[in-house]
């Protein structure tokens, strides 16, 4: 017998420090499998950012750097610039990419940096325990919705895909889910893409993880992912925005 | 071009830093500093290197984070409120011991303020306007020659201490002209070792084990006994850059001296007129001028204050920031005075004699 | 044949992978790990697979599969 799937080179050896049950993982193990796979790990830096995921630094084994709340764009950006030569990617969460980050996230989109952004998205802000973000839905409670976020008051849901893809520069745009087992195996392939075109310096690339919160959301692993089947899935379409290296 | 030209200070600063082997810049637009970051957008194309426009004053500091973590020179450059922006950023540089250069062509504040120059970001400058223990050299020119020179002295503290380093300008000596001598340009050997003198710590191309390393670019330590062993170290590294790079000029400063006047960047050149005037008519006043504004010459403020000194008078762009330091210094020897002048407005030679003349 | 294991410092409970499986034949431990979880094990190898679904939905990289 061979072993046929273990944790990938790309990841340290470190216990992640997600909640049971969080997705954070999976996307984190895509990422590296696909790394791994695409022979990009002695070429790779990547940047955390501020949220749940900030230890991201500590758990992808190769060069990291820890940006500021929002800020990883424009890090990718100066360390593309720097080392052109090598590849980028950033891991940002919903407050990060989709609140204070919003500038840096759409510029340096929109300047096509040839970088790849990874954008998990679950509707909350997980590590500052469970406020309201750009990403919840109508009438969610969270503990600065606590009566339900109400749309008349500070809107809608921002769709970042949706946004991106009104930027001409961008090269690929997806949405994925990583709600079911073979949600998770569709998702692999839009990260592989993904960081396959950053290796061929096609242009910007990013990928939209919808993902769940299951102790903000007061809810247990299984629960959370029909929660999120159920809630997000409507309103967050799981689609193709963009290709532009695929063959018409 | 030749290497002495007559050159305005925000051009001349950015020729400096080229020269000196930054090829990385990334800034905003602000008055009155437009020239620099129009000067590095036309000649950064030309040296090979790269200039980014950024959307704003934060993401400009953040895209420095992100290169300086890659071992590379880099720069940016603002006025005061944009500056207030990169404060954050300043800090996680600190933090992250990142070396950096980051230019402040100061104007009247606060908030909007007014585009006329200004000392009025001394404390900002001195104090690590932004958060947490931290410090950075401040270098102080009084001229479009010394602007240029601080280029290349900023960028060697940054890398010597890999630290954010600020140079502390003003509009004033940012749109005058004066004859500039430059340094020789890096050659290509010496930009080569400057791109790989920090491969033990920044993100660079990376092996397979046994030597495959895991940089970390990083301010967080969320274990507090880990964050004060790194904060500790921070201060270790404050102490060497406090006991070694501490540079000011003394004018004229003797032990006959009457008064003693103190003053840094712009408003020390309108002193060193009035001395001048003052002491053509028999009188003895003496000037020192901070160039280093953190590390601060206390000892030096201290010792130049002769036995024969009245008072010491401080003359600041501004509501009385550096006065605090020089208070410090003098620490009770004789009085301390102070004159200001705020709202971008700069005061005259007549104004400053008037105020001296007064304790003489 | 084929088989699955869960490094019992890594799992943390989550179901996920039990939830994943075809076959049925993960199931949480007695014994808790470490951080006091009850770990998932499998409990009849033999009927592994080898489909990788545990390893995919598992989010603490926790588990080797060997096919």
């Amino acid at each position: 017998m061979e072993v046929i799937a273990t944790r990938p080179k790309s990841l340290t050896d470190l216990n992640f420090t997600y909640c049971p049950g969080c997705l954070h993982g999976v996307a984190h193990r895509l990422i590296a499998e696909a790394i791994d796979e695409l022979g990009m790990r002695n070429n790779m830096m990547g940047v955390a950012p501020v949220g749940c995921s900030v230890f991201a630094y500590k758990f992808f084994n190769m060069d990291m750097q820890e940006a500021a709340h929002g800020r990883a764009p424009a890090l990718a950006t100066g360390m593309k610039r720097a080392r052109p030569d090598m590849n980028v990617f950033t891991y940002q969460g919903d407050g990060d990419l989709a609140a204070i980050g919003t500038a840096e996230i759409v510029h340096a989109a929109n300047r096509g940096e040839h970088i790849t952004v990874f954008f998990v998205n679950n509707a909350i802000y997980g590590m500052t325990g469970g406020q309201m973000a750009p990403t919840t839905l109508p009438n969610m409670k969270t503990t600065t919705s606590p009566y339900g976020r109400d749309v008349d008051d500070i809107g809608y849901p921002i769709r970042v895909c949706e946004l991106l893809d009104s930027l001409v520069a961008p090269y690929f745009i997806e949405r994925v889910s990583l709600l079911s087992p073979v949600d998770i195996v569709k998702a692999k392939k839009a990260v592989l893409k993904a960081l396959k075109y950053n290796k061929e310096e096609r242009g910007f690339t990013f990928v939209e993880f919808i993902s769940t919160c299951p102790t903000n959301w007061g809810m247990d692993a299984l629960e959370s992912r029909t929660w999120a089947k159920e809630n997000m899935l409507p309103f967050f379409k799981v689609q193709n925005f963009r290709d532009n290296g695929k063959e018409a | 071009m030749a290497n002495k030209v007559l050159m305005k200070g925000n051009e001349a600063v950015a020729e400096a830093a080229i020269r000196a082997g930054c090829r990385l810049y990334f800034a905003y637009p602000i008055t009155p500093q437009s020239e620099l970051i129009e000067y590095m957008a036309r000649m950064m194309p030309k040296v090979d290197g790269v200039f980014v426009q950024a959307e704003s004053e934060i993401a400009a500091i953040n895209m420095v984070y992100g290169a300086s973590g890659c071992g590379r020179r880099v720069m940016t450059s603002s006025s005061s409120p944009g500056i207030a922006l990169k404060q954050e950023g300043i800090s996680y540089l600190a933090g992250a011991n990142l070396p950096a250069v980051i230019i402040n062509v100061q104007r009247g504040g606060p908030g909007l303020g007014d585009i006329q120059p200004a000392q009025g970001d001394y404390f900002q400058a001195t104090r690590g306007g932004g958060n947490g223990d931290y410090y950075t050299p401040v270098l102080a020119p009084s001229t479009v020659q010394e602007f240029a020179d601080m280029a290349s002295l900023a960028f060697d503290l940054a890398d010597k201490y890999r630290n954010p380093v600020l140079i502390l300008s003003d509009g004033l000596l940012g749109q005058m002209m004066e004859p500039v001598e430059f340094q020789d340009t890096k050659t290509p050997e010496e930009l080569k070792a400057l791109d790989n003198q920090h491969l033990d710590w920044c993100c660079c191309p990376n092996e397979d084990e046994p030597n495959h390393h895991h940089h970390e670019i990083n301010s967080l330590e969320i274990d507090p006994v880990v964050l004060e062993k790194h904060v500790l170290k921070l201060a270790d590294k404050y102490a060497e850059i406090t006991a070694n790079e501490q540079r000011w000029e003394e004018y004229n400063v003797n032990d006959d001296n009457e008064i003693l006047v103190v003053a840094f960047g712009t408003a020390s050149r309108i002193c060193k007129s009035s001395i001048d005037d003052l002491n053509k008519t028999g009188h003895n006043v003496g000037l020192v001028r901070p160039i280093t504004l953190w590390p601060y010459p206390y000892e030096a403020v201290s010792e130049a204050v002769g036995p024969k000194v009245k008072k010491v008078i401080v003359f600041e762009l501004n509501l009385g920031q550096m006065v605090e330091d020089v208070r410090l210094g003098v620490n009770g020897k004789v009085p301390v005075d102070f004159m200001g002048k705020v709202g971008g407005l700069v005061f005259t030679p007549e104004e400053v004699k008037a105020k001296i003349k007064e304790n003489l | 044949m084929a088989r699955m294991t869960v490094d019992p410092n890594y799992c943390k409970g989550c179901g996920l992978c039990i939830d994943a499986c075809p076959k049925k034949i993960i199931r949480f431990s007695e014994n808790i790990n470490k951080k006091g979880y009850h770990y998932a094990e499998c409990f009849d190898q033999d009927s592994c697979i080898g489909c990788k679904l545990c390893y995919t939905t598992c989010p603490d990289v926790a588990i080797t599969v060997e096919k």
